[in-house]
């Protein structure tokens, strides 16, 4: 199976480098954007055939490891 | 919200502290007074359980412009030129997200720094991590260190100098102090005082959001075991931004427009705001509908203690607002007009067109509680007595290799190669040696600095490791032929209100203000970190020390390298053999008890003073400092580090080797000195009343002691720089 | 001669390479990043640092300010460019130089001494330097250079790598290479090799109290060839 996670910083946790892109297209003429966020992707191919299953692993994947829940939060978009 | 005694306790006061502020106040207070109330008071911002010691200290010096009380201490370094330098804890922030409790540790001690107009020269750090089994302590150390890098070397400041020690007591909290020195012309210097009545107040740099609300509490509450799950208040640091502010308060500085400055650190706007009115007897009022905000609906008490990082409160003088809102403009900063100073010696702040909070600044200051906390005096421990015939059966070299590639004792390079320390172009002693020493830009002199702590020694008595700490500084920096000004001390224990911990901090700083008195090295700054435990117990007993000294002519500087064969090697000081808590004792013998070694405070000052003259006459080729593995330890790193090797002859006393080489007695150092000159040295030395053995020769590339073991310096480099390079990347 | 260095929000070696610029005899001028036009310069220097905190990607911010449109039409007229370390990667992004600079390969910042090889010696920037191999200071976490095969043999086809890590002998095996790059590649032209960009800072290395001398040799050279 293959499993897409998603992990952004939390809403309420500063993200530099979303604020300074924003910035950035914004000097660029893109002036109508109201914030950028930036997060990273993971995609998760496993052995695992039982979606349920590997869905769980890869939830304890993220808790344990792939983010830092103090300012991360992970979603994940796909399992196939 | 309604306020009462169990929100109070929620937010970490006392019983007895509610009620003196429901006294002092004449009334209940509400939720954003309750959380003002609850920052100031907790023991990171009003010291409410060291101050009493922490008095005691040595804080003035013909070189001291600003002792202990600023954003930093301020040391004279002639010419107009002074160094502003201050070391900070940034524990538990790190413990929970390495990376960015490590990296706004750094940020936070920096912002310190150029706060008082100064521009960061030179960042050094003292990191403690558990023991390398423990599970965890892998990963903390990569996030660690790669947090104060990735903060550091953005900021464009050097890293020149470190420590890093493993000890199981820190395996559920782990240390990072961070130091940071800066230069700034002693007629230029900056202070958090407020004066004059209606004078603006700007807020610039980052906006602010609910980052680390209550971070400052939480430095001072101790680790349970449900930590991880105690979510918020580890904030995201924003290097660049950082460099921004730094660069656009330096520019602001350049003028006169400044009053005064403060950077809003724990405790955020409401510590920054209350030390800027307190110190200047006056009041402040703050519209808090003005202040920028990252996020919408803010409370009045998320943003009074909101801890973003990057952000600074300026008073300023009427009429320049235009002026340096352009500086902040030009910078791409938040820059906004939130408030004034008043003659009503009361914090007024207001939101939404009410007043919110109503406190006369001396409640929360002056009358913050202050605790005599009870504290338990330290035995010092009986000697041990070493069988002989435990030490006949050990092979010299295979205990030396043992010794070279202990954790605490390997180099530690994997670590300084990831920081920058290069950058700035006036780093002169890169990290390794003794100090690391960056010239002052443009000049003849240069500026040396290190940071020590000995946790063993303080753990087995602590009178004497705070003495030994203090002494150790001082002879790093005279190692490299600096002089030594002044210290700043970071001082993590574990909780005081257990009367052994209490009792480890009282003597640590007992000891640390007897030898800095006495040694005219005088303490300008610091803090302290207590709860640093798991559970209920408490970690070693670990002040760690910066020290700062000078050299005037730079090209005089001394590193620990074996320069040439044929030299002569002398160590300068009495070894007496004292095993006890030496390393080789805790990890070799296996033995963990005994007192640590003597400190002799006369022959601290005599033996650095006289190097130092021998150092500033020219005579001395090499030195290098006497510390942890003893005389041996320390020789075969001058061998490794100038690929040298050394024919060490048999002592002249202490039969025994092994006690001879592997003990450590204080107030030693390793010097090398040519053949010529040693004639004068010895003269210099006996009329110094300083003792000094003489050790051996250099050869080109074997360490033999007493013409029978040898080892190769490639064996010896092998044991060396192995360790922590096969442990992080195994 | 005249230099101009840019400063960009989160330069952090500008002073250092102002410095350098001056102690070899150029008349240097800082230029602010939002300024539209250079000053008439014989010499523009991308200088190293954190542009924009290294954020996105390393450069990729930097690359879109007011000033680059000026550089670029700088170099394109035949200008003398030199970008070092965070400015070779400005260099990249705004594709006055080919490839990309990756994360090292051990994912580590790296600070430490390095030899380089000079390659092509045919160019403002190295000629003259008799010797073949230079002790330079290499301090950066994305100086991985890649690019596609074809991009590769292009380069190599025009003479277009000015430098590769090596060993003090000149060997450029790859157990010499710090950070991964490809072909051990430090530094590379464009076609007309009026541009350079490269990871090591050789303004960090003129003095010998500081990490060497090479610099000195360099920067020297380089004004000489100038003139």
């Amino acid at each position: 199976m293959k499993i897409s996670v998603i992990i952004t910083l939390k809403k309420e946790v500063l993200d530099p480098q979303g604020k300074i892109i924003q910035q950035t297209l914004d000097g660029m003429g893109f002036n109508n954007i109201n914030e950028v966020r930036q997060g990273k992707y993971f995609e998760i191919n496993t052995k695992e055939n039982d979606p349920h299953k590997a869905k769980d692993q890869v939830e304890v994947m993220c808790k344990k490891l792939l983010a830092n829940l103090v300012i991360e939060d992970y979603k994940i978009i796909d399992v196939q | 919200m309604i306020v009462n005694e169990q929100v109070a306790i929620d937010h970490g006061l006392k019983k007895e502290e509610y009620i003196k502020i429901c006294e002092l106040l004449k009334r209940t207070p509400n939720i954003t007074e309750l959380g003002i109330f609850s920052a100031m008071w907790n023991e990171h911002c009003s010291y409410k359980s060291s101050r009493l010691h922490l008095k005691k200290l040595p804080t003035k010096g013909k070189q001291v412009i600003q002792g202990p009380g600023e954003n930093a201490g301020v040391v004279d370094i002639g010419d107009n030129d002074a160094i502003v330098f201050k070391i900070e804890s940034h524990n538990h922030p790190s413990f929970i997200e390495p990376y960015q409790g490590a990296a706004t540790g750094v940020g936070g001690i920096m912002r310190d720094i150029f706060t008082m107009g100064a521009r960061p020269i030179a960042n050094l750090n003292s990191l403690h991590f558990g023991s390398p089994q423990n599970k965890k302590t892998k990963n903390l150390l990569r996030g660690v260190v790669h947090g104060i890098g990735g903060y550091g070397n953005c900021m464009g400041v050097p890293t020149i100098a470190g420590q890093t020690n493993f000890d199981s007591s820190y395996n559920g909290n782990i240390l990072v102090n961070a130091m940071t020195l800066g230069l700034v012309k002693k007629d230029k210097i900056f202070y958090s005082k407020a004066a004059g009545l209606n004078k603006p107040v700007i807020y610039v740099g980052s906006k602010t959001g609910r980052d680390g609300i209550h971070g400052a509490s939480m430095a001072s509450a101790s680790f349970d075991e449900k930590i991880e799950e105690k979510k918020p208040t580890v904030q995201v640091g924003d290097p660049f931004t950082e460099k921004l502010l730094l660069e656009a308060c330096l520019e602001l500085m350049a003028g006169d427009s400044i009053i005064a400055i403060q950077d809003m650190g724990a405790a955020g706007l409401t510590s920054s705001s209350i030390e800027m009115a307190s110190k200047g007897n006056l009041g402040i009022e703050i519209n808090l509908n003005k202040v920028p905000c990252r996020e919408t609906k803010m409370t009045p008490y998320e943003i009074m203690l909101s801890e973003s990082q990057e952000r600074m409160l300026i008073v300023l003088e009427k009429g320049k607002e235009e002026k340096a809102k352009k500086i902040f403009d030009k910078w791409n900063l938040d820059f906004a007009i939130i408030g004034k100073t008043t003659n009503s010696k009361k914090i007024e702040l207001f939101f939404d067109n009410k007043q919110v909070t109503d406190i006369p600044i001396n409640t929360l200051v002056e009358n913050s509680p202050m605790y005599d906390r009870k504290w338990k005096k330290a035995k010092l421990p009986k000697k041990n007595k070493i069988k002989k015939e435990d030490l006949k059966n050990l092979k010299i070299m295979d205990v030396l290799k043992k010794v070279l590639s202990n954790p605490n004792v390997c180099s530690k390079e994997w670590i300084w190669r990831q920081y920058d320390h290069t950058v700035m172009g006036d780093t002169i002693q890169k990290p390794g040696g003794d100090s690391g020493v960056v010239r002052v830009h443009g000049s003849d002199k240069a500026v040396a600095a290190s940071v020590d702590s000995s946790a063993v020694y303080c753990w087995a008595h602590p009178l004497t490791g705070g003495k030994q700490v203090v002494c150790e500084s001082f002879r790093n920096l005279i190692s490299v032929g600096a002089e030594p000004i002044a210290i700043t001390n970071c001082l993590n224990f574990g909780s005081p209100e257990n009367e052994d911990n209490m009792g480890e901090f009282v003597e640590c700083v007992q000891g640390i203000g007897e030898a800095a008195k006495y040694l005219k090295f005088p303490v300008v700054s610091g803090n302290v970190s207590f709860y640093n435990q798991t559970k209920e117990v408490g970690i070693k007993p670990t002040p760690s020390i910066g020290g700062v000294g000078l050299i005037k002519d730079y090209k005089k500087m001394i590193t620990m390298d074996f320069k040439e064969v044929d030299n002569i090697v002398l160590v300068i000081g009495k070894t007496e053999g004292h095993i006890d808590q030496s390393l080789f004792a805790r990890n070799i013998l296996d033995e963990k008890n005994g007192p640590p070694p003597e400190v002799n405070l006369f022959n601290e000052k005599n033996n650095g003073e006289t190097l130092l003259k021998l150092i500033d006459a020219g005579h001395i080729k090499s030195a290098h400092d006497v510390s942890i593995g003893g005389i041996i330890t320390a020789v075969a790193k001058m061998c490794i580090k100038g690929n040298k090797g050394i024919n060490l002859k048999k002592p002249k006393y202490l039969i025994n080797e092994i006690e001879y080489y592997f003990a450590e007695d204080q107030g030693r150092y390793i010097i090398e000195v040519s053949n010529d000159r040693l004639k004068k040295v010895a003269d210099i030395l006996n009329k110094n009343a300083v003792h000094y053995d003489e050790l051996g020769t250099i050869n080109d590339g074997q360490l033999f002691i007493n013409e029978k073991s040898k080892i190769t310096i490639d064996e010896l480099k092998t044991s060396n720089t192995n360790w922590l390079k096969d442990y992080m990347n195994k | 001669m005249k230099s101009s260095v840019i400063t960009f929000p989160g330069s952090n070696c500008d002073r250092d390479m102002d410095v350098a610029l001056k102690k070899f005899g150029f008349k240097n001028k800082m230029v602010w990043h939002n300024d539209a036009e250079l000053p008439k310069s014989d010499l523009v220097v991308l200088p190293g640092g954190f542009s924009y905190g290294d954020y996105l990607r390393c450069g990729s911010m930097a690359s879109k300010t007011k000033i680059m449109k000026s550089v670029v039409n700088f170099a394109n007229s035949g200008g003398i460019v030199m970008g070092i370390c965070n400015g070779f990667q400005i260099l990249v992004e705004t594709g006055l130089v080919p490839g990309v600079l990756l994360r090292n390969k051990y994912l580590e910042f790296i600070c430490k001494n390095v030899f380089v090889k000079i390659i092509n010696n045919n160019n403002a920037f190295f000629k003259n330097i008799d010797i073949e191999v230079l002790e330079f200071h290499i301090a950066h976490n994305e100086g991985n250079y890649f690019c596609t095969n074809d991009q590769l043999k292009e380069i190599e086809d025009n003479e277009q790598i000015a430098i590769n890590y090596c060993d003090k002998n000149g060997n450029t095996e790859e157990q010499f290479n710090p950070n991964g790059s490809i072909k051990n590649i430090a530094g590379i032209f464009n076609k007309q090799k009026n541009v350079l960009g490269m990871m090591p800072h050789p303004e960090r290395m003129i003095d010998p109290f500081l990490s060497g001398e090479d610099g000195s040799l360099f920067f020297s050279n380089l004004i000489n060839n100038l003139k």
